[in-house]
């Protein structure tokens, strides 16, 4: 009766078969993504290292000398070779604060899109799973959340906080407000996302099964639909953190984000704005050109795990 | 209906509807000036009745559109009817909540149609069989479960070596073992397989049909079993339920089906069959196109597409009834004597 | 000369794991007029078959050897513009899908016309005429309605019929018949097989049906292909085959009919699968399979031996025939 074993591939491990994955293979062709990757991973990596790497604590006062101020960046003329990229008007490190803002701009994204997925998983399979009127509901809920802008909602609840609870405590809540408030205002990609593929999930005959094994219904939402929903999520994740760090920078920028002495690189590019016409561009300008870099890896990373994992494009 | 205490699963003047005029707002029309609310449904099945035996295969035929797989699913309680009932050796479940079902669950099971969809693409085949084993026997032991998953991918042919592979290394023939083993898993009573070969290729539809008639010697199944190919159905079935639009026009033990069937469909279905003959085939013609189950036709379905309708057959619906040889027959022209 | 003549044709499938050949040393003729099926089950490569011959196959697949001569004339090296002057006008194609050949926002009155102004010049009027005859040749009900409706508004039946009627719209040599009914039910499918047949004879068109039904072969065609792994195992006369078969997968085809078995016993099953294409086993591509393997099966790959008036390609058959003929001269 037994089938003869030969018709069958060798068995693999997990990681072997990540290698054979049409996932991996993509990875390996597409300079693109592979160029985007490792810059993402150096952006990781000195984010998380940052206070080893930086020179000096742009945090710690008692290493910052107003004397050093505006010093531009080594190669120009007037450049110290201590400070490789100048310093900042408070006389900062620039490098140092750089690196420190990249940390505290990644981490926004990333949690505040950790936020938006939780909210927009268990939100989307809800109305896709159940269906109905809670379908209905949810996804009115998260059409009128849609049709306020982000950063709409984030500037009144922010200066709303600012005016009520003071200056002094919301620089000390900044960071967990900024999370907070990108995160609620995004779900509804999410929810949209998962909502869809939950639909399309639910018609196929394994969730049948499933459900004619009698099992509950949370048990066939979360292990049985959620991981065949995860290539939607992964795509959009990249993107959203995108979109999360420019949330962060324009609302710091705006002067709602992170106070200046816990700088992230919208308030870095808002601190020295005003220094521009005045010929000290460095602050600014590598703040924005480092921030800019890391969203436009972000959006090729996603573009690129899109195309490879929507099987509509590859599949024919 | 006689025989009531022995039959296993019992079908009571089933109906099924589904809306597909979209919720309320798109429901709402102006027609001449007035808001109407405008509501259409397709009737998949309207009042069928079967019973199912213990022990015996009872096959329901019928051409796409007929509702055979409305019933399977209604009968697995993945549907619930608009009217009539669905009873489980006498008791109702068609009206049981998830947790009342819970006992119900691990006697009936069902086999798919499609053996690339019915197997969850993110688990392994171990994880597949242990899930149900683990979830309706929770006093056993991990080995106690190991035992059991290799004691049911054995009997389907599939070698427990494999559990560790994921659903697409193996193709469609050993995922629907895979999914026989699956239903086995629970050691149920009465299995509702619906179309599980047509989606296979001819030499591993007869694997699977033999692996089929092989589990219910041994575990002594009782199946209900759906499927459009009549050929199968002579080889597989005790008795055959044959459905037109929704409805059951003749129900017979097989071998009376295959040696004299009774209802003008039923001869022209089984007319159309291709098989291995040198001459061609002397099929029915059936004329008109088939009706759409939203707008059902008045009076017999088949009377449209039948070469013996009458007036009769335009306004009255027939009822089964029984003949003399144990059929039973849903046309006035059975009944009239005409055919 | 044959109508079509199909020599060691061979198409390749370049994968990254890869190239997979999906057609290995094909060889068949086709004459004028003539009704040829080819079986075989899915992976066969009998699809694949049909896309070649038209030279239709995409990227990653091509013709990577053998030739395909329609009328003397190549097809699998001849330039585009010639190609699409066959394609559709002397050879056409009905697919499985009635809607892989029909638009869906275009009425099927002027898909007819552009098909045929495509290939003719001719004023719409009287394109519109020749369309509403093939309509009413495919025994399509009210045709003029039919002309001014979108394929959407058509069941699946009257969408083949429409497919049936567009293929013969240029009154082709040939026509390709992909899985024309799998999708259809038996009694529709018993209709439109008739359809064609009585179509195929009238206009005395050639055909290539290609399918997994034996039945349905049986009934339509005069000559038959049995294919298995990308290669042709037997061929010839359908009614010789279908009686008396030789090579053992076509006998266990057959056999696994349910037809073929006493009711409530056990089918005759083949045990195993078809190899996928990147793991063909050496010698005879069946030979795992087979209740008979000799061990030459196992390592040579058998040639055609003629045995009455079909070709096998099997080690069991040519031998057997050796001792016949030995037996003969003693």
């Amino acid at each position: 009766m037994t089938d003869s074993i030969q018709t069958m591939e060798p068995q693999l491990s997990t990681w072997q078969r990540f290698l054979k994955s049409h996932f991996w293979h993509s990875f390996k062709i597409d300079r693109v993504a592979q160029l985007s990757f490792m810059i993402f991973l150096i952006y990781a990596f000195l984010a998380v290292f940052a206070s080893f790497i930086a020179p000096f604590d742009p945090y710690d006062a008692s290493q910052i000398d107003i004397m050093n101020s505006e010093i531009p960046p080594s190669w120009e003329e007037g450049g110290d070779e201590l400070f490789l990229l100048g310093t900042d008007a408070q006389g900062r490190d620039m490098l140092s604060t750089i690196l420190h803002g990249t940390r505290v701009s990644l981490t926004i994204g990333l949690c505040a899109v950790a936020l938006q997925a939780l909210l927009g998983i268990v939100i989307g399979l809800t109305a896709g799973y159940i269906g109905g009127r809670v379908d209905s509901f949810l996804m009115r809920v998260a059409d009128i959340q849609l049709s306020f802008s982000t950063l709409m909602v984030a500037i009144i609840v922010l200066a709303v906080f600012q005016a009520t609870f003071g200056t002094e405590l919301y620089q000390q809540l900044a960071m967990i407000m900024l999370i907070l408030v990108i995160g609620i205002a995004e779900w509804p990609q999410y929810a949209r996302t998962i909502r869809a593929s939950v639909l399309a999930e639910k018609k196929k005959e394994y969730v049948d099964a499933a459900r004619v094994m009698g099992f509950g219904r949370l048990r066939i939402m979360f292990r049985h639909i959620l991981p065949n929903t995860l290539s939607p999520i992964l795509v959009i994740s990249t993107v959203q953190i995108a979109n999360a760090i420019i949330s962060e920078a324009s609302l710091s920028f705006l002067g709602l984000g992170m106070p200046v002495s816990q700088p992230s690189l919208g308030s870095l590019i808002s601190s020295g704005f005003e220094y521009i016409f005045s010929g000290a561009w460095w602050i600014t300008v590598i703040p924005g050109v480092v921030l800019i870099v890391l969203v436009l890896v972000m959006n090729l990373l996603g573009d690129w795990m899109r195309d490879v994992l929507n099987p509509k494009l590859y599949k024919g | 209906m006689e025989a009531q205490s022995n039959s296993l699963v019992q079908i009571n003047d089933l109906y099924k509807r589904f809306s597909i005029s979209g919720d309320f707002l798109d429901q709402l029309q102006f027609k001449g000036g007035k808001l109407v609310r405008h509501q259409e449904h397709v009737h998949a099945i309207n009042g069928v009745s079967l019973e199912v035996m213990p022990g015996e295969a009872l096959c329901v035929v019928g051409e796409s559109g007929c509702g055979k797989s409305t019933v399977a699913r209604t009968v697995m309680g993945l549907l619930t009817p608009t009217a009539g009932q669905v009873s489980y050796r006498g008791e109702r479940i068609d009206n049981l909540s998830d947790k009342q079902m819970l006992p119900y669950r691990k006697k009936m099971q069902m086999i798919f149609q499609n053996p690339y969809a019915s197997l969850n693409p993110r688990m392994t085949i171990m994880e597949t069989l242990r899930e149900p084993i683990r979830f309706h026997n929770p006093a056993l032991t991990a080995s106690e479960i190991r035992d059991k998953i290799h004691e049911v991918m054995f009997s389907v042919g599939v070698d427990p070596s494999w559990g560790e592979r994921y659903s697409h290394e193996f193709s469609g023939g050993q995922r629907q073992r895979i999914s026989i083993a699956r239903a086995l898993a629970v050691d149920p009573e009465f299995i509702v397989a619906d179309e599980p070969i047509s989606a296979l290729d001819v030499s591993i539809q007869a694997q699977v049909l033999n692996l089929m008639m092989e589990a219910q010697e041994q575990r002594n199944l009782t199946y209900l079993f759906i499927t459009h190919d009549l050929a199968v159905v002579e080889h597989f079935g005790t008795r055959v339920a044959v459905m037109y639009l929704g409805t059951v026009c003749e129900l017979a033990p097989t071998k009376q089906l295959f040696s004299s069937p009774r209802h003008p469909y039923t001869q022209a279905l089984m007319s159309a069959i291709p098989r291995l003959e040198d001459n061609r085939p002397d099929y029915i013609k059936l004329t008109g196109e088939v009706p759409t189950p939203v707008n059902l036709p008045s009076g017999c379905v088949f009377h449209g597409r039948c070469p013996h309708a009458n007036e009769r057959c335009k306004q009255e619906i027939p009822m089964l009834t029984l003949l003399s040889d144990g059929t039973r027959v849903a046309c006035h022209g059975v009944e009239e004597n005409r055919l | 000369m044959p109508l079509l003549e199909v020599s060691n044709l061979e198409v390749c499938f370049g994968l990254r794991s890869g190239a997979v050949k999906a057609l290995r040393d094909v060889s068949f003729t086709l004459e004028r007029g003539e009704r040829l099926g080819v079986v075989g089950e899915s992976g066969a490569g009998k699809s694949v078959l049909g896309f070649s011959i038209l030279n239709l196959l995409s990227r990653p697949g091509h013709i990577s050897a053998g030739s395909v001569r329609f009328e003397g004339k190549d097809l699998a090296t001849l330039a585009p513009e010639e190609l699409r002057s066959i394609r559709g006008n002397r050879i056409s194609m009905i697919f499985q899908d009635p809607m892989m050949t029909l638009n869906p926002v275009l009425t099927i009155g002027v898909q007819m016309v552009e098909c045929l102004k495509a290939h003719r010049k001719i004023s719409t009027k009287d394109a519109t005429y020749i369309a509403l005859q093939k309509l009413k040749q495919v025994q399509m009900p009210s045709p003029e309605t039919r002309l001014e409706q979108y394929p959407h508004e058509l069941s699946g039946g009257m969408r083949q019929r429409i497919v049936i009627a567009i293929g013969l719209l240029l009154d082709p040599d040939i026509i390709i018949a992909d899985e024309p009914t799998t999708a259809l039910d038996v009694t529709i499918q018993a209709e439109i097989m008739d359809l064609m047949l009585n179509l195929c004879e009238q206009n005395n068109v050639a055909l290539i049906l290609i399918t997994h039904d034996l039945g349905v072969v049986s009934q339509v065609s005069q000559r038959m292909l049995v294919m298995y792994a990308g290669r042709i195992i037997e061929q010839g006369p359908t009614k010789e085959i279908i009686n008396d078969a030789q090579h053992p997968y076509t006998q266990g085809l057959m056999n696994a009919l349910p037809q073929m078995a006493i009711p409530g016993q056990k089918l005759n099953q083949i045990k195993g699968t078809m190899p996928p294409l990147q793991r063909i086993p050496k010698g005879c591509s069946f030979n795992p399979r087979c209740e008979y393997v000799l061990e030459v099966c196992k390592h040579n790959l058998p040639a055609f031996t003629q045995s009455g008036n079909c070709q096998v390609a099997c080690h069991l058959v040519a031998e057997l025939n050796q001792e016949k003929l030995l037996v003969k001269e003693v």
